[in-house]
């Protein structure tokens, strides 16, 4: 087995290296070996999870690297019609919001939870951009668990980054709005009235869930990107704001005025000291907490109605600015955590900043004056140093953690390498092209994995086959472990991938569940066994207890259900295997289709609009007699006197059969 | 042996061209264990050599065995004689071994890779029988209640 795996890898080696003695053209730079470096041999599995972030699409998605096949798509802020998300009643009340059921958003970063600095594999963390707020999802059913709403914010976008023992999640928002509960402001109040609100949810080390422990209340400006400090300057969390003109109008123009803009310094520790001195401002807003019980199969979602505040200006010492040159867009701190490296998206250089400088400053008040009653730091006194020329548009920032740093340049689309001590330009690589964010494997944590990098493309063109005006979305990955970055796969994304992180695949696949234990299913509309299938009428609601197995369902025949009836079809798979899912579907149904896992009831709510026969069947291939897997519900009149009955394998009475021909 | 003088040829091959060995390594350090995926909880220990048999009868192992039949296999085995998706039970436990019936319900892949009246059983019914994650102890009461559903006191 292995020799022919070597044979083949052998030949294609052989082949691929006599071609790369051609000259390289732009558009297919790429060595000889880069084939076998992402070949995946049949049966065998990648090195690395890839979860991406889906963009506009409201999802994340996972793909392998190297090979970066795609694997699975988890909906987390839209509904899924593939396995029901958003449909079932079980899960509907995770799309819930203080604004009511939403089910579509935007979903742009991902952090996935550390334990001392380093990936923990349990779970993953997702911000929606539009009507802001933070999930989080578990990372061995690779669903969504959790669904937090963040009140007083605007758009979501710094957000969700975590300190490195995953204390705190923080979103903060990009648009500054007023409070919720005094929204009533004329907009060009702006700078009196309106606020930029950075929220610190922490999570709870065991269960994971999310809680916003405080909300920061900052001047109103723009929120872009954060990091937390690390090892030394853990502690401290890092943002990179911009729209410190405050404006509201032509920000295209009218925030690219300044030749500096800020990082903001939070020291969160002392945020906690100055809440147990009873600083802390309650207030009222409203926002919705959403949980996914797993043992209940079903989500529910509950309002929260007021919310802790810190006012900096009543604590001093908790938050400084620092400039930063011009529009800073990433804010990355390197593996050390001495570093931060702030991307100017309009910036000829790229400015790193030095925990240690920014302590002494802090200590010396080397103060170049306030910003809205917040001190600002001296650039000079805590800067590190420039990367001078690095390229044009820098947005994002990640460690191979060897000493060096990549940058991704949207305007120039490349990836530059660059030494973080000495500031010195080492590569550069075209990306195809705009490169947007970039993920080094573990990139954010103390320890990264230096052997790829991914850019996340803005711009697909022409690399690959088209399909009309809308394309797919591009990645590229590069080997970055030796001097020179290499090109070794152009791959297709879903959605528009913004961030992405990947972590060894032996961190996660030991802990993927397989089935739910039939025995601990907790719904209460459950039917553990067919035994306990069947039919009950409350008032007009038509309760059925449905199990499915290869290859019927229980009960399959169903008739007393009535015009003006809702009937929920409660489906419990009683399968104990790993992947056989069974599908359920209803003919007319306006609601959509549901995907039950082994050993789960999800449950599909059907109103019936006509009298007549209304069949039903399994959507999941799931046996050679999946085609069999059907079933009958009779709907009648409203008033109609055709009782409630239900069976399986109960064949016609010969009677019957008589009538019928007659 | 044809393949292997291929095989070394090839890896000669690959000797010269220095920089072609990328995958080879990559073979050879694969840092995921498909195993470490297959080895988990749901699939059940190893073959079920020899079952002894007593009377009269655990009575608390009838009656787990048949709330476990109740939840995990009434949906396609009956009680009587008669073929559902799977064979009725009347007598299954007269028809084969205690240790065939085990790894039935506990190893049912090697049962259908292995075993000719498994795989008999496979060509008449057309679904593979489910693993549906018994422990020993759990397909040790069903046979249990098998045994009473036959008639042993």
């Amino acid at each position: 087995m292995k020799r022919t795996i070597v044979a083949v890898a052998a030949l294609a080696a052989l082949g691929l290296h006599l071609t790369s003695c051609k000259p390289k053209d732009a558009g297919s730079a790429v060595s000889g070996d880069a084939a076998q470096k992402v070949y995946v041999t049949p049966g065998q599995h990648d090195e690395f999870y890839n979860i991406v972030s889906g963009g506009f699409n409201g999802q994340m998605s996972v793909y392998g690297l190297p090979s970066g096949r795609m694997f699975k798509i988890i909906p987390v802020f839209s509904t899924f019609p593939e396995n029901g998300w958003g449909y079932s009643e079980e899960t509907k009340p995770m799309l819930n919001t203080s604004h009511g059921y939403i089910p579509w958003d935007d979903l742009h970063h991902i952090s996935l939870s550390q334990t001392k600095g380093e990936h923990d594999g349990r779970w993953a963390f997702g911000n929606a951009n539009n009507t802001p707020r933070v999930a989080r999802i578990s990372l061995s059913t690779f669903r969504t668990d959790e669904i937090i709403e963040l009140p007083n914010s605007g758009g979501n976008h710094s957000s969700p980054f975590i300190t490195e023992n995953t204390e705190y999640v923080v979103a903060s928002t990009r648009f500054s709005v007023p409070p919720d509960n005094d929204g009533d402001m004329p907009i060009s109040s702006f700078k009196k009235n309106f606020k930029g609100y950075i929220s610190f949810i922490s999570v709870d080390p065991q269960s994971g869930h999310m809680g916003i422990k405080f909300q920061l209340k900052m001047p109103g400006i723009s929120f872009d990107l954060a990091r937390a400090g690390k090892g030394k300057s853990h502690g401290w969390f890092f943002f990179s704001c911009y729209n410190t003109e405050q404006a509201s109008t032509l920000l295209e123009v009218n925030a690219s005025q300044k030749d500096k803009d800020f990082i903001l310094a939070v020291n969160w520790k002392k945020a906690e000291e100055y809440l147990k001195q009873g600083k802390g401002k309650k207030v009222a807003a409203k926002y919705a907490h959403n949980l996914y019980d797993e043992k209940t199969h079903s989500a529910t979602s509950t309002i929260i109605n007021e919310v802790m505040t810190l006012d900096p200006k009543e604590c001093p010492g908790l938050v400084y600015f620092m400039p930063c040159p011009k529009s800073p867009h990433g804010c990355d701190v390197d593996p050390t955590g001495e570093f931060i490296v702030g991307s100017g998206k309009l910036a000829a250089v790229i400015p790193v900043f030095s925990f240690d400088k920014i302590q002494k400053a802090i200590a010396g008040k080397t103060y170049d004056g306030e910003f809205d009653g917040i001190p600002v730091l001296k650039y000079e006194s805590v800067l590190y140093g420039e990367v001078q020329k690095p390229g044009l548009g820098p947005l994002h920032t990640e460690f191979d953690g060897q000493g060096n740093a990549i940058t991704s340049f949207f305007v120039s689309s490349e990836l530059v390498k660059w030494n973080i001590k000495d500031l010195k330009v080492l590569d550069r690589v075209p990306t195809y092209y705009s490169v947007g964010h970039l993920s080094i494997p573990g990139g954010p944590t103390s320890k990264p994995h230096g052997k790829y990098v991914v850019a996340y493309n803005k711009i697909t063109k022409d690399r690959y086959l088209p399909t009309g005006p809308e394309l797919t979305q591009s990645a590229q990955l590069y080997d970055i472990s030796g001097d020179k970055m290499k090109l070794l796969l152009d791959f297709p994304t879903v959605g528009e991938p913004h961030y992405a992180e990947s972590i060894p695949a032996s961190l996660l696949e030991k802990n993927s569940k397989k089935i739910f234990k039939i025995e601990e299913n907790g719904h209460k509309y459950a039917a553990k066994g067919e035994k306990e299938a069947k039919v009950v009428r409350e008032g007009n609601q038509v309760h059925v207890y449905i199990t499915a197995i290869r290859s019927h369902f229980t009960p399959d025949n169903i008739e007393g259900v009535k015009l003006g009836d809702e009937v929920y079809f409660h489906v419990t798979n009683l399968e104990q295997d790993w992947d056989i899912p069974h599908g359920f579907a209803v003919k007319g149904s306006n609601n959509a289709e549901i995907l039950i896992m082994p050993g789960e009831t999800q449950t599909l709510k059907w109103v019936p609009s006509r009298v007549g026969i209304t069949p039903i069947y399994c959507t999941d291939f799931c046996s050679a007699l999946h085609q069999e897997m059907q079933g009958y519900v009779r709907v009648s009149a409203k008033g109609s006197n055709v009782p409630l009955t239900f069976s399986t394998g109960k064949t016609a009475a010969p009677e019957a059969e008589k009538v019928a021909k007659k | 042996m044809k393949r292997s003088i291929t095989t070394a040829l090839l890896a000669l091959t690959v000797g010269w061209y220095g920089c072609s060995d990328g995958a080879q390594q990559r073979a050879q350090e694969a840092p995921t264990d498909p195993a470490e995926t297959v080895a988990q909880e749901e699939v059940h220990g190893s073959e079920v050599k020899a079952i002894s048999l007593t009377n009269p009868l655990d009575k608390a192992m009838v009656s787990s065995g048949k709330s476990i039949y109740d939840v995990k296999c009434g949906s396609c085995h009956k009680l009587d004689e008669t073929k559902l998706v799977g064979p009725g039970w009347k007598d299954v436990t007269k028809r084969r071994k205690p240790e065939w019936i085990m790894n039935m319900i506990l190893n049912v892949d090697m049962m259908l890779e292995k075993d000719p009246e498994a795989q008999k059983m496979l060509e008449q019914c057309l679904v593979r029988m489910p693993n549906q994650n018994l422990s020993e102890s759990d397909a040790r009461a069903v046979l249990e209640f098998m045994r009473s559903n036959d008639g042993e006191k």
